[in-house]
């Protein structure tokens, strides 16, 4: 009995622990980066993601429970047919209704799991209006314009441009402007918690918050695949066609995602980096971004 | 037929070769499998070690044994890995190897179909595993993956290396082609009779799939890797999009050989399983014909599902549906092997020696491997995790638990029959254990990595994924030590093991092959038996 009340007192420290870790990931809500000894999904931050992660937990109960089934039936039986405590083998071979049973029951869990599955897909996959994001998103307050990005995949870095704002640069792995600081020692004296390294890039990505955004996503030389895991984007760079995906970003923040498709030696080293701000900032910072290309460039854009 | 090979046979009519040239120039199944599983041994040792050295390179944050800049290098350890362990450990060893020892033994044939074919099957292995090596030191490496996905091949990679490689996996595949049509000749034509179809052993059957899916699917590699090579060296565009070529049509030729790859890769050990499932329970295997038709049911579902592994590639919304739909079907007739193993075991007397071990743990980590594979069935989800180490742990619980705990099984299992001594069981229970620690150490982190987003492939990660990568390592070393031991292990009971007779593992064990010696002697069932 004592032993019984440790465990469980063990069990629930434990759980108080998880509930503690827990929340303090809630209190970073708005920086999509991994944690240490992380065992879970980050914290979505698009409705689809969070319909994703619901959808992982539900499946994941369902495997845990079959695996713990398949693992108890093992113990069962080593416990109860091994050769001492059951000297004499049955010699049952056939039992037409079990197997009916466990072919019937396996169809059926598949079934059920199939409709949300098909259902997450169309409404992922399929990039969208405004009108349909708000009429399966009430509660969202979504921006009556979307905006496209349009990302290229080079060895190894990615290119962005904003077609209709005319926005167009190059972001690289490593720490502000610095490029070269995406190799820097890891640990306490490296990169600070909030510029991760080999995630931190040399400029971010841009969203407004609650808006939906169109992703054109090609490859330059080889196959990427830009990816950000707290929107539940991942979507392959091909070179010579032309990928959609989309999203809409509800919290404000900084996301961090990597290349995932293997591109050669620099894979693991072109990082994306997408902020989602308020619109205000957004604009601000496409104006920025203008002004700056023009200087680059010597164009003078015609304002509008 | 029984003409072809029955009637009075004088057993000392023809002398083999002797020495070197017993092994060179062998036309006799028993010893063209030794020298599969002697093959396979070694490159599952040089497997594992490439395997360690990943494992190094990725146990802490930050560069660890190569230089900083030098990444290529790791992905051409990756790539040497899987396809060495894929077409030089695995297929080897169960195909090859055990195939080869045991069809003939099982159905009451003499020898395989085609002998001297059967030896050009071998001998191709020898070329294809020195391009393969070779392939790691010429130029700068092949970094592109198993997978060999074009761009990255072809534009992407200058150098011999690539086409090297391309050229080891041609040498591999056509072995593989004459060795299919070597054993299903042999399984269709060269049965005892009494044994119809549906009184084979299920191990027989699996290897007839097997053959089956790698007759039917080899060409298409072959295929898509030669307009490979065309691309890289003769200037045509097949998967250039540039010029009119389609990088994603690379992805499905090889997926549409991949996928049935990985059932050739599982089905023998799940052949296996079911002999030592019911010797050792001292039953005969539930529902043992829709057992052979569940396998039959995934090997024919598994080329209709390929594109799964393209979830991210930018297919129709439709054709992903298809492929989640399809995919999902496959859980069904593998359930249906799980729980017949388990209704086999059900009621039996049941002794856990080390090849029911194998059997056992194969059976609980392949279901583990299963449910997750029905999670990256579904696309959404798997929008999430594809490239993450979750497929990772994914496919080693069903390849490094499922396939190499059921050659692990084999070999406890059939080592008396193939060298007429015995292992030595605390050792082996010992292998076993510490093999069940390190893999699952290994293995079961990754699934943590890869919910928390790491991506594959990658020699450095962000600091914060360096937990679960520490354990992967610790894991891994552990699993490698427990291979050197099963060297140490086979070594002692080839030289001194205890000899044993016909039938050493008792009343469970029913097939032809316990009706002979042991050691199996050079030819084996020279009077036809019959199978009532």
């Amino acid at each position: 009995m004592m032993m019984v009340r440790k465990a469980a007192g063990a069990f629930v420290a434990v759980a108080v622990a998880m509930l503690a870790m827990a929340q303090s990931a809630l209190a970073q809500a708005g920086f999509g980066a991994p944690t240490p000894w992380q065992m879970n999904f980050q914290e979505p931050a698009t409705p689809v993601m969070a319909e994703i992660v619901t959808f992982h937990n539900f499946l994941t109960v369902l495997i845990t429970v079959i695996s713990l089934f398949v693992l108890g039936l093992l113990l069962y039986i080593i416990w109860r047919f091994n050769a001492k405590a059951n000297p004499v083998p049955s010699k049952n071979t056939h039992n037409t209704m079990l197997e009916v049973v466990w072919t019937v029951i396996p169809v059926a869990i598949l079934v059920i799991m199939a409709i949300p599955s098909f259902r997450i897909l169309y409404k992922s996959d399929v990039v969208p209006d405004v009108a349909k994001v708000r009429q399966w998103y009430p509660e969202i307050n979504v921006a009556a314009n979307p905006i496209d990005i349009k990302a290229t995949g080079n060895q190894w870095f990615w290119s962005y441009e904003y077609p209709a704002e005319r926005v167009r640069f190059d972001s690289f792995c490593g720490m502000g402007p610095i490029e070269g600081a995406c190799f820097e020692q890891p640990g306490p004296q490296g990169a600070p918690a909030n510029r991760p390294r080999l995630l931190e890039t040399t400029e971010h990505v841009l969203v407004p918050v609650n808006t939906l955004v169109r992703l054109l996503v090609v490859g330059q030389d080889v196959i990427h695949a830009w990816a950000i895991p707290a929107f539940g984007v991942k979507i392959d760079a091909v070179p010579g066609r032309t990928n959609e995906a989309w999203f809409i970003a509800t919290r404000e923040g900084t996301y961090f995602g990597q290349c995932s498709e293997l591109c050669g030696q620099g894979h693991g080293y072109m990082p994306i980096t997408v902020e989602v701000v308020s619109r205000a900032r957004y604009d601000a910072w496409v104006g920025q971004k203008r002004a700056d290309l023009a200087v680059k460039d010597g164009i003078k854009f015609a304002a509008n | 037929m029984s003409s072809a090979y029955g009637g009075a046979h004088d057993a000392h009519a023809h002398h083999g070769p002797t020495g070197w040239k017993r092994w060179a120039y062998s036309t006799n199944h028993k010893d063209i499998g030794t020298m599969y599983l002697i093959f396979a041994c070694i490159f599952g040792i040089v497997g594992g070690l490439i395997s360690i050295l990943i494992r190094y390179e990725l146990q802490e944050p930050g560069m660890q044994m190569l230089a900083e800049g030098d990444y290529h290098q790791f992905n051409v350890f990756t790539t040497a890995h899987g396809l060495i362990m894929v077409f030089f450990l695995i297929m080897p060893a169960l195909i090859g190897g055990f195939g080869n020892w045991f069809i003939p033994l099982m159905i009451g044939a003499p020898d395989m179909a085609f002998p001297r074919l059967n030896n050009m099957s071998f001998w191709f292995m020898i070329p294809s595993s020195i391009m393969l090596v070779g392939s790691v030191f010429a130029g700068d490496g092949a970094g592109t993956g198993w997978t060999v996905y074009a761009p990255l091949s072809t534009s992407g990679h200058s150098g011999p290396s690539v086409d090297m490689a391309i050229l080891a996996l041609h040498l591999a595949g056509a072995s593989s082609i004459l060795s299919s049509v070597n054993f299903i000749t042999t399984i269709f034509n060269m049965r005892a009779p009494g044994m119809t179809l549906h009184r084979m052993p299920l191990f027989v059957w699996s290897q007839l799939i097997t053959t089956f899916l790698l007759l039917l699917s080899l060409p298409v590699l072959a295929g898509a890797i030669t307009m490979l090579l065309t691309d890289r060296n003769f200037g045509t565009a097949f998967y250039d999009a540039a010029r009119g070529g389609d990088p994603i049509l690379y992805q499905h030729l090889f997926w549409f050989f991949g996928h049935p790859e990985v059932y050739v890769l599982v089905l023998p050990a799940f052949g296996i399983v079911s002999h030592v499932v019911a010797t050792f329970s001292k039953k005969p295997i539930f529902g043992y014909l829709s057992m052979a038709y569940a396998m039959l049911a995934i090997g024919a579902v598994g080329f209709i599902v390929w594109a799964h592994h393209m979830y991210t590639a930018g297919m129709s919304v439709d054709t992903e549906a298809y492929f989640l739909a399809a995919t999902l079907v496959i859980a069904v007739p593998t359930g249906i092997k799980i729980f017949s193993w388990l209704a086999t075991m059900w009621g039996g007397s049941i002794e856990f020696k080390t090849p029911m071990l194998w059997a056992v743990g194969m059976i609980f980590m392949f279901t583990v491997g299963g449910v997750t594979g029905v999670v990256l069935a579904n696309s959404p989800v798997t929008t999430a995790f594809h490239d993450t180490y979750y497929v990772v742990g994914h496919f080693h619980y069903v390849m490094a638990m499922g396939a190499l705990f059921g050659i692990f099984s084999g070999w406890y299992y059939w080592i008396g029959k193939m060298s007429g001594r015995q292992y030595n069981e605390t050792l082996g229970k010992w292998h076993f254990w510490l093999t069940m620690v390190g893999v699952n150490l290994t293995f079961f982190p990754m699934h943590f990595s890869g919910l928390a987003g790491m991506p594959r492939r990658i020699p450095d990660y962000p600091d914060a994924f360096s937990g679960w990568n520490y354990v992967s390592s610790i894991g891994s070393y552990i699993s490698f030590a427990a291979a050197l031991f099963f060297v140490y292990i086979a070594i002692k009971t080839i030289t001194s093991g205890e000899r044993v007779g016909a039938n050493y593992w008792g009343e469970g064990a029913t097939g032809l092959e316990w009706t002979v010696d042991s050691p199996a002697p050079h030819h084996t069932h020279e009077t036809m038996p019959h199978v009532h």
